[in-house]
């Protein structure tokens, strides 16, 4: 609230103070990078803000908003990916194969530049749980760092797209992918596998930005040293504390298929040179099968970035039986809290909880539900437990009905932004709940381990089964919400300009205006949004906004794979709730550019 | 009276025969070679005389095919028939055929996109109830054979409720 009355002041002098208030991340990302226009990775800086600077385009002239131009990537899959821009060049990848376009923003119509093309197995397409998703690139060192489906790690020089280097770090006959983007910090490539559907086992890995060799990897699973738990490893909750939890809070290796992929987002402070990371949901989804706390599943790392030694670790969701992966953005801010000044770590998580951490200690300042959830009764601030609402537990061979939030969770891996300017946090997000029974899993290596029968719904309400929230971080509570008929499975971003961008899965991008919701702008695209909007300055010195449109993704599967929607159980479960979907949008894969005329 | 009780006798023997298995010693051939995934054939096209298998016309052995459809997994990827990873196996759509004789192929070797090969983990027989059971899911098989109700999670229409798909393919039903 404190940052409300200078934005009655100049731009100029707002400019200044939002970089003050973003303290260190913001000038530390703007140096290391040049400028302040360009956008190197997902999230923009290593705070994963996706606030941008920029406010040419603002909400006074948003509404005269144009295509500028378009580009087609030639591959009609989900789009989650985010266009990243580095001086006069867009790079964007698509979803498999993975190919790399450098688009060249100093001639008319951003025609190529160059185009990378990996030779990723057709077969990793099998074991892609949710479509054959990629959530970006990152630029580093002149280089441009992405992750392939089938588990390589490569690096291609950002001016020629020549191949550096291309380092295969999963294994696709155990049903291992990579879909994450990598995070470049400090000459270090920082990647993870997904696969938890598989009882793959997560890991996260650091390498040299130069070579790809590996520098270090951190299991979520399994004795300490294998996580890299070690003597500066304090936790804060006493649920968290004890020697090799990783293997004892499982049955007899049963850790082995416990998955806890870090497939989501990594944000870095390089003030206390941490990384933190979150975990994915334990194998198999049929809970009967792994009595215990299941360490480190659905939980957060913060880890040395150097050495990735872990400092604490805090578990969103102990034993989680609702397949909530703990691998959501957050979001880092120093900022006050209840009249301190604090270093905080904002998370809104699957399980349908924001939480607001000390950064430093891994404490749960507070936790409160920013979607209806009926699945847990609430977070215990001394133990740091979730409550679990035992008439919502699945059994194996017993039909559970009504389960909020479903396994997608409240929330997944689709990034918020955050506006230092409103104090808002911008959660698309979800309202969909589900049935789930448990029925046996039987682990073979390569196909799902899953164990559960899954119908998904709409949540509460008039069957709108998405949700874009501005959530006041101050008073914990939206103040306002907007109601999407699709999950509202896009990223978002936040500019000075006073707007927020994203997109839904009938195909609509919009503008609004970030301190009252209002619709401002909106433009059609040839399929639904589920990619991640960024916005640039471009060589001509104009702002421009960029997003992929092309329906896909878990929510979208129904869709992009032509399922059968008479089968509700259909792509985990997620068809049950998007019958309709396949009528109101068709696949695409296309780049759309806008800026003012 | 007497009626209901005939009409119980005819139940009871009808689900009788529903559950008869064969213990003969039966061979499990291999399919064909003539069994192609590509309708266009150059030159002579293959005469192919594919009859309806044994295996698709016993209940046993497509109720068998349906413990073995969960058991080796192929629910996680094509879930109750609507799909999934794989595609969808209840509608009318076949990318490598529909004949039990391609399905069992499909399973065994495999297919580029995505499709694990099976070849060497299940045996011949099971293959072949597999092969049968999917059939099921496709509406090929006649009604009183393909599995009723489930008593589970219920969210996708029985087998012997799925409307007869129209023939594709080739092979027609
Ligand atoms: C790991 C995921 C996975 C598993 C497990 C799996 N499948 Fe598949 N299946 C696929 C994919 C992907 C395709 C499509 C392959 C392609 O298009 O090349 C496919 C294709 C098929 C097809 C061909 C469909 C058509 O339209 O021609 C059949 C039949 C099939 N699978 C049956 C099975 C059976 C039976 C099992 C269990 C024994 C099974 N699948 C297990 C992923 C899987």
């Amino acid at each position: 609230m404190r940052h409300k009355l200078f934005w009655l002041l100049v731009p100029i002098s707002a400019l200044f103070l939002f970089l003050n208030s973003l303290g260190a991340f913001a000038q530390q990302n703007a140096s290391v990078h040049g400028e302040s226009g360009e956008w190197p990775m997902p999230a923009r800086d290593f705070a994963s803000t996706r606030f941008s600077p920029l406010n040419e385009i603002n909400s006074d002239n948003v509404d005269k908003l144009k295509v500028a131009f378009t580009f087609s990537l030639g591959v009609n899959r989900g789009q989650e990916s985010s266009p990243i821009v580095i001086e006069d060049t867009l790079y964007v990848v698509t979803p498999y194969p993975n190919i790399l376009y450098a688009l060249d923003l100093k001639k008319p119509g951003a025609p190529l530049k160059w185009k990378y093309e990996p030779k990723t197995e057709a077969a990793a397409q099998g074991v892609a749980c949710c479509d054959t998703v990629n959530r970006g690139p990152v630029y580093g060192d002149g280089r441009i760092y992405y992750n392939t489906l089938d588990g390589h790690t490569i690096a291609v020089d950002a001016q020629t797209g020549r191949e550096l280097w291309n380092v295969r770090l999963g294994d696709i006959n155990i049903g291992e992918t990579m879909t994450m983007a990598p995070l470049f910090v400090n000459g270090r490539v920082l990647v993870g596998n997904s696969g938890g559907e598989f009882g793959v086992r997560g890991w996260i890995q650091a390498l040299e930005a130069g070579s790809g060799k590996v520098l270090w990897k951190a299991w979520s699973t399994g004795p300490d040293k294998d996580v890299l738990i070690g003597p500066d490893f304090h936790p804060y909750y006493d649920m968290d504390k004890g020697k090799d939890l990783g293997v004892t809070s499982w049955p007899p290796d049963a850790w082995k298929q416990g998955g806890g992929n870090v497939w989501g987002w990594i944000s870095y402070d390089p003030e206390l040179n941490l990384i933190f990371h979150g975990t994915g949901n334990p194998g198999p989804w049929n809970a009967d099968a792994r009595p215990g706390d299941n360490k480190w599943t659905a939980g957060i790392f913060a880890r040395d970035a150097n050495t990735g030694e872990a400092r604490w670790f805090y578990q969103w969701s102990p034993h989680d039986v609702y397949d909530h992966d703990g691998i959501n953005e957050q979001i880092l801010l120093d900022r006050d809290w209840h009249g301190k000044p604090r270093k905080l770590l904002i998370r809104p998580e699957r399980n349908g909880y924001l939480y607001v951490m000390d950064r430093l200690t891994g404490e749960v300042l507070s936790a409160t539900p920013f979607a209806p959830v009926n699945s847990s009764t609430g977070v215990d601030l001394k133990t740091g437990r979730l409550q679990m609402n035992p008439d919502k537990q699945p059994e194996t061979g017993k039909v559970v009905r009504d389960i909020c939030p479903a396994a997608p969770g409240a929330k997944d891996w689709n990034p918020s932004a955050y506006s230092p300017q409103t104090g808002y946090l911008y959660i698309p997000h979800n309202n969909v709940c589900m049935d789930l029974e448990g029925v046996e899993a039987n682990y073979i290596a390569g196909t799902p381990f899953v164990g559960a029968n899954v119908a998904m719904k709409a949540g509460p309400g008039d069957g709108h089964r998405g949700e874009y929230s501005a959530w006041d971080i101050d008073s914990g509570k939206a103040t306002w919400t907007i109601n999407e008929r699709f999950p509202v499975w896009s990223g978002t971003v936040a500019t000075a300009g006073n707007l927020v961008f994203y997109g839904n899965m009938e195909g609509w991008f919009k503008a609004l205006d970030a301190r009252t919701g209002k619709l401002l702008w909106q433009f059609k695209t040839g399929s639904g949004v589920i990619g991640q909007p960024t916005t640039y300055r471009g060589p001509d010195g104009h702002q421009y906004v960029a997003i992929l449109s092309g329906v896909g993704g878990w929510s979208g599967a129904i869709a992009v794979l032509g399922l059968d929607g008479r089968d509700r159980t259909a792509g985990l479960g997620f068809v049950g709730a998007m019958q309709d979907l396949p009528s109101a949008t068709t696949t695409g894969g296309m780049l759309y550019v806008f800026r003012l005329p | 009276m007497k009626s209901v009780f005939l009409l119980c006798l005819v139940v009871v023997l009808a689900a009788c025969q529903r559950e008869e298995r064969d213990f003969t010693k039966r061979k499990e051939s291999e399919p064909p070679d003539t069994v192609s995934v590509s309708p266009l054939h150059p030159g002579n096209p293959p005469i192919t005389t594919l009859e309806e298998s044994k295996y698709e016309q016993s209940a046993y052995d497509v109720a068998e095919g349906k413990r073995l459809y969960q058991w080796f997994n192929c629910t996680g990827c094509h879930f109750n028939g609507g799909g999934g990873i794989g595609p969808a196996l209840m509608d009318d759509k076949w990318i490598y055929g529909s004949s039990i004789e391609n399905i069992v192929k499909t399973i065994k070797e495999g297919r580029p996109n995505g499709m694990p090969s099976f070849g060497g983990l299940i045996p011949e027989k099971e293959t072949w109830q597999l092969a049968a059971y999917v059939r099921a899911l496709g509406g090929f098989v006649a009604k009183d054979v393909a599995p009723s109700r489930n008593d589970d999670l219920s969210a996708s229409p029985a087998e012997n409720r799925l409307p007869s798909p129209k023939p594709y393919n080739g092979k027609a039903p």
